[in-house]
């Protein structure tokens, strides 16, 4: 069971070391994560995808609530949620096939960031389906190198995740 | 307040000052020379350790007898990775702690400098909470966060680094009123909901039992918790931790739990009906196999610790908050219900006569015999433990009768650890008599702080119960590897009492019963360090053992 969890954290240097190490010596699984500063300078917010029973996500709930530079955290529930992710992927191509990626690209309301005579960097944002089913399908044409960011979440409508609840 | 200039190094003193610290236990170095400096003339007692080790277990030691925040202080580099093994401990045994410690100048740090650690880095798994500081202007502010950290919640060790370059950095002192920590803010009351629900539990039930730990020591909830079981005339059992919680000869103590507990203990969680859980972890010494533990009971688990919850065991009633908080407002509403444990009560006394604590009581001297003597001759003294069968007699056979007078270190089972905690607690408490009851093995990875303790003129009594083994690895061997006594056998190695005179020290030696007390009572009576080689029978075992892996009331009588 995967669950998303958006953790607001002190924006100061080694927080990011705090968390990350929390997890690997409890023997908890990261499948991903994202970084980043919140509307307020002085706190940053993870986005971190754990997997694990519930057992398992209450333990990460409440260990991490012990971290004292970890200010917040809640889960975003899965279907209540927008969910993102960024990829970068580099295609190799040649006049045959370029065509038909930049066709597979508009498909998918991609983005060509990078035009080169052997290859083409594609930028996509979406949810960890929508870049996986990208990503096959370029499969075909050659990846010569790809960069994913992790997901990131906000609810949706009103409710916030806000420090001081 | 006016405000002066002064150097990062003077900055911590003022710190220390305002935190009301009395003693550090320390040693210097290059990169905390302007520390060392300031505490030349500063009116703060520092007592020159031989190794860093000792000066993290003596911060320990002091503060489990105090109940105050303990301060070591090392230099960068060895300096600092030498105080990881007292600070695990202190972590592990949930103890106050401020470690400070020397770092390279801020530009030389990663440039793996000389006398460069990650120190950092390396206790972050093993510390509350840690800082590095950069910058001198944030020496007053970290203080007062670290002092309130290490004390507060479910205490526990911090480190501060600061490089050498920031203490000798000038700065304008000014101490914060307040701490603004916006990820830390420990719950201290219990929900009221939960307590009502839980004092009807307690009034449901016909054999209850406490189960408590080292969070009633924490909270100084003795007194509540003694109310609170005489009002319900519930049994109590402790954890190793919770020794000295509750009157061991108490009519309602059943003593100690788990794998070296008493039968009694065992059988009582085994077939209780509630479990009132205050300021424990349910460690494996102490549940034995996990599945069949107490089968028929549902569980009130209190703690400061969220985490705690919930982590071991399934919980029936959780409450969060101070034990002492907890147990207070819990005898509120079960004060006017009615016990109905005299079935149970019944029952349990019958365990207790028919699977007393003992050992074979013939001529020969036996180490439970060492420890039922320095109980008769001092009743009221600390006793501070080394790790392995020494520990568990401690435990076993000292009549525990106030609060911090059981000084052991229990999660981490750290050797080396009671010499110089029992040195702690004798500077913080220099009134009462601290004996530390030690293992040959065991005192032998710190015996160089006899020079400390004469040096410093601070007497504690140490009881060696010399069986020339690795007892309690001896023991397993014997039980489970079929006694091959692979590298446990350390006899005739060395001469304690010389050893204790090498170092001005007082050394005695019994090796008869008869010379037992005699000794002891030299011992108090000198007022000096003292140890004494107590040689005892080789082959002693702890009993009763529960094996690793069974139920706890699969419990075997050893011979």
């Amino acid at each position: 069971m995967k669950h998303t969890l958006a953790i607001l954290v002190e924006n100061k240097p080694g927080v990011l070391t705090r968390v990350a190490g929390l997890f690997s010596r409890r023997a908890f699984n990261i499948e991903s994560l994202a970084v980043g500063v919140t509307e307020k300078p002085d706190t940053s917010r993870m986005t971190i995808v754990v997997s694990g029973d519930e057992h398992v996500f209450e333990q990460v709930m409440k260990q991490l609530n012990k971290l004292i530079d970890v200010i917040r955290v809640s889960e975003i529930p899965a279907g209540d949620a927008v969910n993102r992710e960024l990829a970068l992927i580099k295609v190799g191509v040649d006049s045959s096939t370029r065509a038909e990626v930049m066709q597979i690209v508009t498909v998918f309301r991609a983005k060509i960031v990078d035009v080169g005579i052997k290859s083409l960097v594609i930028e996509i944002t979406g949810d960890e389906e929508k870049i996986n089913a990208m990503e096959q399908l370029l499969r075909h044409f050659g990846i010569k190198e790809m960069v994913r960011t992790g997901k990131i979440a906000i609810n949706r409508g009103a409710k916030t995740v806000k420090v001081g609840k | 307040m006016a405000k002066i200039k002064i150097s990062g190094a003077r900055a911590v003193i003022e710190s220390l000052y305002k935190e009301g610290v009395e003693v550090i236990f320390g040693y210097p170095g290059g990169t905390v020379l302007p520390l060392y400096d300031e505490l030349y003339d500063a009116d703060i007692r520092h007592i020159l350790v031989r190794h860093e080790q000792a000066a993290a277990h003596a911060a320990d030691g002091y503060a489990r007898a105090t109940g105050k925040v303990g301060v070591c202080l090392a230099t960068s580099g060895p300096g600092a990775t030498n105080l990881v093994t007292g600070i695990a401990t202190a972590y592990m045994d949930s103890v106050p702690m401020v470690a400070i410690t020397g770092q390279v100048p801020s530009t030389m740090i990663g440039n793996d400098a000389f006398q460069e650690a990650n120190i950092t880095g390396i206790t972050l798994p093993i510390t509350k909470h840690n800082y590095l500081i950069q910058d001198a202007k944030d020496i007053p502010r970290v203080f007062k966060e670290a002092f309130y950290i290490a004390g507060t919640g479910r205490p526990g060790p911090v480190l501060i680094d600061i490089p050498k370059d920031v203490q000798i950095e000038l700065i304008d002192f000014e101490y914060p009123e307040e701490i603004n920590l916006r990820g830390y803010k420990p719950t201290a009351a219990g929900n009221e909901q939960q307590v009502k629900r839980a004092a009807s539990l307690i009034l449901d039930s016909d054999r209850p039992i406490f189960y408590v730990g080292g969070g009633i020591i924490i909270s100084e909830a003795s007194k509540e918790l003694l109310n609170l079981a005489e009002t319900l005339k519930a049994p109590v059992t402790t954890t190793l931790m919770g020794m000295s919680a509750f009157p061991t000869s108490h009519p309602l103590s059943v003593g100690m739990l788990g794998m070296h507990g008493t039968k009694y203990a065992n059988f009582a969680i085994q077939e209780s009906d509630l479990i009132i859980a205050v300021g424990v972890r349910f460690d494996d010494r102490v549940t034995g196999k996990i599945s069949a533990f107490a089968p028929n009971a549902k569980i009130i688990h209190i703690d400061i610790d969220p985490a705690e919850i919930g982590k071991n065991v399934r919980v029936d009633l959780p409450i969060v908050g101070d034990a002492k908080n907890v147990l207070k407002s819990l005898l509120n509403h079960v004060k006017d219900g009615k016990a109905r444990t005299g079935e149970w009560n019944k029952k349990i006394s019958v365990w207790k006569k028919e699977t007393p604590l003992t050992y074979r009581k013939d001529d020969l001297l036996r180490p439970q015999y060492v420890v039922e003597q320095l109980n008769a001759v001092c009743p009221d003294a600390i006793i501070a433990t080394e790790v392995g069968q020494n520990q568990m007699w401690a435990a076993q056979f000292f009549d525990f009768k106030t609060p911090r007078t059981f000084i052991s270190s229990g999660g981490l089972g750290t050797m080396g650890y009671g010499f110089p905690a029992g040195m702690g607690a004798k500077v913080g408490k220099p009134d009462s008599t601290v004996i530390v009851v030690a293992g040959d093995g065991s005192f032998q990875m710190n015996s160089q702080e006899l020079a400390t303790v004469v040096q410093n003129d601070i007497p504690v009594i140490v009881a060696i119960l010399n069986n020339g083994f690795l007892g309690m690895v001896r023991q397993w061997q014997e039980l489970f590897f079929d006694r091959r006594y692979s590298e446990t056998c350390m006899h005739n190695c060395v001469d304690f009492v010389k050893l204790a005179e090498a170092y001005g020290a007082l050394g005695l030696r019994a090796t008869k019963k008869s010379e037992v007390r005699h000794v002891i009572e030299e011992a108090v009576k000198s007022g000096r360090p003292t140890v004494i080689d107590f040689v005892v029978e080789r082959e002693e075992n702890v009993s009763p053992m529960v094996p690793a892996g069974a139920a706890i009331n699969e419990i075997l009588e050893l011979e």
